[in-house]
């Protein structure tokens, strides 16, 4: 250890007493400026902090406006999206159902006159009794009381078959009447059926009409709340924001398990295609190759989606004619196609390798090589998955879209919060330095504490001396 | 020289990708090299099957790129004739599986025709192995001694000199006791330290491996 510092050597306490005083006394006589020099620290500190945390704050609620501004955005797009959608469907439905209306009309019309008219022929017309019958009668009535001349008698008798004969005659043609009326009636029953057929099918249709006009009232009193900019619509759509992340953000990690397999069934041949080798950095070509094919088919996923106005993260796509459109949906899904012929073939020969290194494996280690029952089974299966995991894939671009959109307003919360924490931060350091700046001058006082009894004991019996001594007289005028 | 902005930037987008492979190449994983070296001395033909083994554990655990060579350790072991099989592995599995079956074939066929020889020459051995390896260029150099480390050399050889072994890690295996060793076990002992320090000497490592379960960590494949 070295002694240098020894100011009586070979006396370590002594020498450190000494340096103690030594520094004691420096410190004494620094005090002032010390005490100055820790308080303005203090201060500078304190305000930079303060004013630190306010323009934090300020950036803060900036931030809060610009993604209310862009959440309210958003919502009001989706809605704008959402009636138009709507007011589309309402379209078409008018368009295949209620265009032809005045047609609808007319067949309607037509039914209902052809059913009137044979209501008309249809109706019950009893034969009405002769005028002449209550005269009859009466002249029956009349020879009977007086006996009556037999001429008379025989006349009436005459008459009265006739009158039978007449009457039975009309009630058999009333009878062939009554019948084919009641034919007619049965011939009328289809045309009720395509009646009241056509009215239930109109019925549905103004019943569904309906019931959009009711759900596009909710969304524009949705949409009319968000452009009155409310808290609750902003409060709204942060929830809605937050469930699509979280849900999206799921199905986005089994999307990425699925081509995590995808990629599990396509590395190893890669390796008869590019070497297994070969490296790009601390990669295998092959695994490189396999992750290529990969992102190629999500990315035809992506244009075939965007291409069939599924998704919108391409305007560029979105605004093109169809025709074009058309020709895009063809080559994405006949690339789509290609590739997952090429990823069936691809895991085929996986199987195959996988036999060729087990039983090579099986040799080395001098056991026969043996072949399982219904191998067939596993090969078959991969080359199914094979085939059919890159159109699976291909959906991966609803759930991206929606986490695209859903992450730029969680970011937006994210940070926020940051920024929220941070001004906090600042303010609590701002408080503590304030308070660390009192702290350190009464720790300064405290290592001082000998000089500073001294130098009070010194100004009391000052001061006790001058209250002592008398105090010179007046001088007298 | 005049360059177009076409021309700009096509050069940095060339000299940005020349630049990212540079980085890679770095860190891209090495392919394995090993060399075996056979004692056939003696009673050591014994030992043998357990090297044959040891072959076939190879075998498995070699992938494309890597390299792998025989040789036995007779009265003059610094010579290709000594060298019984060799094979770098093809960049396809399917052929570097065909490689390994022919591979385990040719040292069936040759385990049977080996014939003791009377000296034992592992400096010689040892200097080929190290040549072979820094030939292939393999990225980690390995070279297995199947012997007990007994040198015995033919009269007029000369092997007292520093060999270089420099990026080699050498793995002495199976080193059996010799009757000798049982009357003084130091004389074992000195015979380790001997070549442990010509192996280290020479810019090399060295490492012991008698129980040959634990070969599988001291490869490193």
């Amino acid at each position: 250890m070295s002694t240098t510092w020894m100011i009586w050597p070979g006396h370590p306490g002594p020498s450190l007493l000494i340096w103690a005083a030594l520094a004691m006394m420096a410190l004494y006589l620094a005090r002032v400026p010390a005490h100055l020099a820790i308080r303005a620290g203090a201060r500078v500190l304190t305000h930079a902090m303060r004013l630190s945390a306010r323009s934090l704050m300020h950036a803060q609620e900036r931030l809060s406006e610009r993604n209310r501004d862009v959440l309210l955005t958003l919502g009001e797009q989706t809605v704008e999206n959402e009636i138009g959608r709507e007011l589309q469907r309402v379209r078409t439905v008018v368009a295949r159902d209620l265009a032809a209306y005045p047609e609808l009309h007319r067949i309607l019309s037509d039914q209902i006159t052809h059913i009137d008219e044979d209501y008309r022929r249809a109706t019950d017309t009893p034969p009405s009794p002769p005028s002449w019958l209550r005269s009859l009668e009466l002249m029956k009535g009349l020879v009977a009381q007086g006996g009556g001349d037999s001429v008379v008698v025989d006349v009436l008798k005459a008459m009265d078959h006739s009158l039978d004969k007449n009457h039975r005659e009309a009630m058999a043609e009333y009878r062939s009447q009554s019948a084919k009326r009641h034919a007619i009636l049965t011939k009328m029953m289809p045309f009720w059926r395509k009646v009241t057929g056509t009215l239930e099918h109109v019925n549905r249709t103004v019943r569904g009409l309906e019931d959009r006009s009711a759900h596009i009232d909710e969304q524009m009193a949705r949409y009319t709340e968000m452009r009155s900019r409310s808290q609750k619509a902003a409060r709204m759509l942060g929830a809605s924001q937050l469930t699509q992340f979280f849900i999206a953000g799921l199905v986005l990690v089994i999307a990425a398990l699925g081509g995590f397999i995808n990629f599990q069934l396509i590395a190893l041949p890669m390796s008869e295609m590019v070497g297994g080798a070969s490296h790009l950095g601390s990669f295998k070509t092959s695994d490189v190759a396999a992750l290529v094919i990969i992102m190629v088919e999500i990315a035809m996923g992506l244009f075939l989606m965007e291409s069939l106005r599924i998704t919108h993260m391409f305007p560029v796509i979105g605004v093109m004619d169809d025709r074009m459109r058309r020709r895009m949906i063809t080559v994405t899904l006949s690339i789509l196609g290609i590739l997952a012929c090429v990823e069936a073939s691809l895991a085929y020969m996986r199987d195959l390798l996988a036999t060729d290194h087990e039983a090579l494996t099986q040799a080395l280690a001098g056991i026969e090589a043996s072949q399982p029952e219904f191998r067939w089974i596993p090969s078959v299966g991969q080359m199914v998955m094979g085939f059919i995991l890159p159109f699976a894939l291909t959906f991966v671009a609803i759930p991206l879209e929606s986490f695209v959109h859903a992450s730029r307003t969680v970011v937006g919360v994210m940070a926020e919060w940051m920024l929220k924490g941070l001004a906090f931060a600042c303010r609590l350091t701002g408080n503590v330095a304030q308070q660390a700046g009192s702290v350190l001058v009464t720790v300064y006082d405290l290592t001082i504490f000998v000089p500073l009894r001294v130098e009070r004991w010194i100004a009391a019996s000052a001061e006790s001396r001058a209250m002592s001594r008398p105090k010179p007289s007046a001088p007298h005028p | 020289m005049h360059l177009t902005p076409t021309r700009r930037t096509l050069t940095a987008l060339a000299l940005a990708a020349g630049l990212t492979a540079f980085g890679c190449t770095g860190s891209t994983p090495p392919t394995h090299g090993v060399y075996m070296l056979l004692d056939t001395s003696g009673t050591y033909t014994e030992e043998l099957g357990k090297a044959s083994k040891i072959i076939n554990y190879l075998l498995s655990e070699l992938t494309a790129g890597d390299s792998l060579a025989v040789a036995r350790i007779d009265s003059g072991s610094f010579s290709e004739k000594d060298i019984l099989a060799r094979v770098t592995f093809d960049n396809r599995p399917t052929t570097a599986n065909e490689q390994k079956r022919g591979f385990m074939r040719q040292m069936d066929h040759v385990a049977k025709r080996v014939r003791p020889s009377r000296h034992t020459d592992i400096t010689g051995g040892l200097i080929q192995a190290a040549d072979w390896l820094r030939e292939t260029g393999a990225g980690t150099k390995t070279v297995l001694i199947f012997s007990d480390l007994e040198e015995d050399l033919a009269k007029g050889n000369v092997r007292d000199f520093p060999i270089n072994v420099k990026g080699v890690h050498v793995i002495a295996l199976n080193v059996t006791k010799l009757r000798s060793d049982n009357i003084d076990p130091r004389e074992y002992q000195k015979r380790l330290d001997h070549w442990q320090a010509r192996v280290e000497e020479g810019g090399g490592t060295w490492q012991v491996v008698n129980d040959l379960d634990r070969l599988t960590q001291a490869l490193k494949i």
